[in-house]
């Protein structure tokens, strides 16, 4: 179970990079960029996981373990954060779409001199 | 939790990862990465992770796909 | 693009490898020691909060919560920054809605509002809180343009108001902090009284916390995507 958990996080971020690198058009690097980031809530909630725990609701009395709340609260508001910062990358890329004409990275030369 | 029930889950996420990170066409990828949101939301609930998991369903299945077309519509130039 | 491929996938490689070499260093999936855990649960049931995630977010570690809706008002600044309002009006609409999801649609509209009102406001209670609910509120306010079309949505969407929201529910954020900076010594004190375990009104600031970024980040999506619309549906193809 650990290798497959933590072997999803590796993959995960692995096959965004790889998307990342291989893209022709930059909104399809927003994607995979957003793919990459899941890797990283697989890998917070894998590490926080307790076998035969509970989600973490609690009675006054608890008896049954529940899992870490920690990684939970990191991940979530990661989650609400990570999607409003990919609305401001579509938005700078439609301001590259206005000034340059074209969203295709490798067509983007103007950091040139 | 099921060992079988996780592995199928983990199973599911990557599949639908590589579907969308592999699909060119910015237009043909906000559907698989709403399956792929929805996907990652079950693999979180079976980590127990009630609250992330309904947090990326709301994010994952109609902002960011809506955001993606409506980014690629304006952007799209003859 | 021969090249920059292979020089990714030995990259990519490199990076797989140190992963599984960091992965084996790492405590196995599914042990039992988890000691943030065993100091957050004592706390949380002290504060009279049956969801623990939430007892992090707005109670324990509630600074971090106030960086991260920070964040979350930066970027739809940054949003409204780039993409500027339209000053002509949109081209008149084409298309057509089926009858079925546009009954759906209208249906599921008043249920997808008071779901996002109730996972705000139970969010101390059930699974839930601000940042869900906010953007379940702000998504099921959308299933207006899904079943309706835009001119529906325009008329029964303040922007103005919902700027003024966002904004007022970041500043009200500070402002209990303060408050429970004068009222208990520390800022973001949960100074509030605690009520009995698992009613509506308990757990101190919790709920109130929960509600005032439920409206940042609900008013906060709505005016994103409204400004993406406008720029999306505005240049038809």
């Amino acid at each position: 179970m650990t290798a497959v958990c933590y072997g999803l996080a590796g993959w995960l971020l692995l096959i965004g990079c790889g998307g990342i690198v291989r893209s022709r058009h930059l909104v399809h690097t927003v994607v995979s960029l957003s793919v990459a980031q899941s890797g990283t809530y697989v890998l917070l909630l894998a590490i926080g996981y307790q076998k035969g725990a509970g989600a973490p609701i609690v009675g006054q009395r608890q008896q049954v373990p529940v899992v870490d709340p920690t990684v939970q609260a990191l991940t979530l508001t990661d989650i609400v954060v990570s999607a409003t910062i990919t609305a401001l990358l579509l938005a700078l890329t439609v301001q590259i779409s206005r000034r340059h004409g074209t969203v295709d990275p490798d067509e983007l030369r103007a950091l040139r001199g | 939790m099921n060992a079988a029930l996780l592995l199928v889950s983990v199973v599911l996420v990557a599949v639908a990862g590589l579907v969308v990170v592999s699909t060119g066409d910015p237009r043909r990828q906000a559907v698989p990465y709403s399956v792929f949101s929805l996907c990652l939301t079950v693999l979180f609930v079976v980590f127990q992770a009630p609250d992330v998991a309904l947090s990326e369903l709301a994010v994952g299945s109609a902002v960011v796909p809506l955001l993606v077309l409506l980014t690629v519509r304006r952007v799209r130039r003859r | 693009m021969r090249a920059r491929d292979g020089l990714a996938l030995a990259g990519g490689l490199g990076v797989a490898g140190l992963l599984v070499a960091a992965f084996l260093r790492m405590p196995a999936v599914g042990g039992t020691v988890h000691v943030y855990r065993d100091l957050v649960l004592p706390a949380a049931q002290h504060a009279n909060t049956p969801n623990l995630v939430s007892s992090v977010n707005f109670d324990l570690r509630a600074l971090d919560t106030l960086g991260e809706e920070t964040i979350v008002a930066a970027a739809v600044v940054g949003v409204l920054t780039l993409l500027p309002p339209r000053r002509k009006a949109l081209p008149p609409e084409r298309g057509y809605v089926l009858p079925t999801v546009r009954f759906t649609g209208y249906l599921l509209l008043p249920v997808a509002v008071v779901l996002g009102l109730d996972v705000v406001l139970h969010g101390h209670l059930t699974p839930g809180g601000g940042f869900q609910g906010g953007v379940v509120l702000a998504t099921g306010w959308h299933l207006l343009y899904l079943a309706g079309s835009h001119s529906a949505l325009q008329r029964l969407r303040p922007l103005t108001w919902l700027e003024h929201t966002e904004a007022a529910a970041t500043g009200l954020y500070v402002v209990t902090g303060l408050a429970g900076l004068l009222a208990a010594g520390s800022f973001l004190a949960n100074f509030l009284p605690r009520g009995s375990f698992g009613s509506l009104v308990s757990a101190g600031t919790v709920p109130l916390l929960s509600v005032f970024v439920g409206m940042e980040v609900a008013a906060g999506v709505v005016v994103l995507l409204s400004r993406f619309l406008a720029h999306g549906l505005g240049h038809a193809r």
